[in-house]
């Protein structure tokens, strides 16, 4: 019996395909969520949206808040780490969540390393911009990637060009002749094993998720469209009108993002949704995408 | 097996994985996400995933019946982990939306977490001597199992993999491997 294999943490990964992972802070909200067809949540103190308001340094949440969000919900459950904290990670490795984002929109902790994820039995999901940041993830051992987009804005145009830009890439490093590959991934920062698994799938060798920004379950259907395997949805749900109905007409969504017809009855009377920001209006030394290296 | 279409439902989870499965072994495969999708399958597979979300949009979309009349009428089905939870008709501390045909009751995450998620190889008669390598993730196992529910596999002595006539789960997930002989055991009970 072989426990934190690699098999087992993509593994993971691969069931939550065509879903929504959404943030959460309180049990009731992990309840809302869970009931709505959430297929994992992840435990924070604060969303996105108010920690970019709150602004001084992010944390990991208390373990109080993730303990007790295990508790009320039997879907998985994600928490994350500070950039290259490694020991925040441990902690919540023992804590027994099922995931770890070392996520941009916590503070880094380490301004040249992530974490070496491969000796955790827990495991990891990453955010990128491009395959350079998604294979550098990849190749320091996490099991998933997700676009980082910007956190907490609700506009989704940086998570479109995120995944556009991955996808370009694939596309590019996968019609290259073999001669070329070295200099590409050279270029492009990618470490060259990542870059060859990546080649020979035709695709990334993990799931990949869309987030940062995604509001409303047209934002959900277009990151499906452009080839991500699911969303995860910030402060989309909780700072709008009415959560659970937004919550349940993006689960929908996801799974019929081809189908029209049922994308315009689900968007249909859903509230307000969540105010957004303009992302030229955001200072550089605020833009949580380009923490990370 | 060329005439037959296989109905992988794609509501979501690993669905991918199962079609491609099934693909490698010559048959036709059609994903179900609505209830206009059902009529012509002559057998569904039920995949891994999220099992609680999965029975909300099969819910949600009317779909529930319609399958469940079509198994009970004797369609081959084949469900892992989420699939095998969905079949089941009593789910411990649980009143999620299922399908309900399989005579058994079945505990969710109960080989615990994903850290406690493990691989193992299993000794499966049915699928021949060598052992058969079983991915478990946050897995379910089987803790009441009728009269008419055979148990093809158990992993730490729980009742992992199991036979009800035309219906086939197991708490592991054959799609994660290249070993086709699962999915290749449940085309034989289609014949």
């Amino acid at each position: 019996m072989k426990q934190g294999t690699m098999r087992v943490k993509t593994g993971l990964a691969e069931m939550l395909k065509g879903g929504v992972i959404m943030d959460v802070t309180t049990p009731e909200q992990a309840k809302i969520a869970e009931k709505a067809g959430a297929c994992a949540v992840m435990a924070l103190e604060r969303v996105p949206a108010d920690i970019r308001a709150a602004g001084g340094v992010a944390r990991m949440a208390d373990p109080t808040i993730i303990k007790k969000i295990m508790e009320v919900v039997s879907i998985p459950v994600m928490a994350k780490a500070r950039i290259g904290h490694f020991v925040e990670a441990r902690i919540l490795e023992a804590l027994g969540v099922d995931y770890i984002d070392e996520s941009e929109v916590l503070t880094p902790a380490d301004d040249r390393f992530h974490i070496d994820k491969r000796g955790f039995t827990v495991p990891f999901v990453c955010g990128c911009r491009n395959l350079g940041e998604a294979l550098r993830r990849i190749a320091e051992g996490a099991a998933m990637i997700r676009t980082k987009g910007e956190p907490g804005t609700g506009n989704v145009v940086e998570a479109v060009r995120h995944c556009r830009q991955v996808m370009d890439e694939i596309r590019m490093l996968c019609a290259l002749p073999e001669d070329e590959v070295p200099n590409f991934v050279k270029e492009c920062g990618a470490p060259l094993e990542a870059a060859l698994a990546t080649r020979k799938k035709g695709r990334l060798p993990v799931v990949n998720f869309a987030a940062g920004g995604i509001a409303t379950p047209a934002d959900a259907a277009i990151m499906m469209h452009l080839g991500c395997d699911g969303v995860f949805v910030g402060s989309g749900i909780f700072k709008s009108a009415d959560p659970a109905k937004r919550a349940r007409a993006i689960v929908q969504a996801v799974t019929n993002y081809k189908d029209y017809a049922t994308l315009a009855e689900i968007s249909r009377d859903l509230g307000e949704a969540m105010p957004g920001m303009e992302i030229a209006n955001i200072a550089p030394a605020e833009r949580m995408q380009d923490r990370g290296w | 097996m060329a005439n037959v279409c296989a109905g992988v439902l794609a509501l979501q989870g690993a669905f991918r994985e199962h079609a491609a499965a099934l693909r490698r072994l010559g048959v036709k495969i059609r994903e179900l996400r609505a209830l206009r999708d059902i009529d012509g399958i002559d057998l569904l597979v039920i995949p891994g995933g999220e099992s609680t979300t999965i029975g909300k949009l099969l819910l949600e979309g009317q779909m529930l019946d319609p399958l469940r009349e079509r198994i009970e009428m004797g369609m081959p089905v084949y469900g892992s982990c989420a699939g095998l939870i969905l079949l089941c008709r009593e789910i411990e501390d649980s009143d999620q939306p299922r399908l309900g045909v399989l005579d058994a009751t079945v505990r969710r995450n109960a080989f615990g977490r994903q850290v406690d998620s493990f691989e193992a190889a299993l000794d499966i008669a049915e699928l021949g001597a060598k052992p058969f390598p079983a991915v478990f993730i946050r897995a379910p196992f089987l803790t009441k199992i009728g009269l008419g529910v055979q148990v093809l596999a158990k992993a730490n002595g729980q009742a992992v993999a199991v036979r009800q006539k035309n219906i086939l789960a197991t708490s592991f997930h054959p799609e994660l491997t290249a070993d086709s002989r699962m999915h290749r055991y449940f085309l034989d009970m289609c014949k």
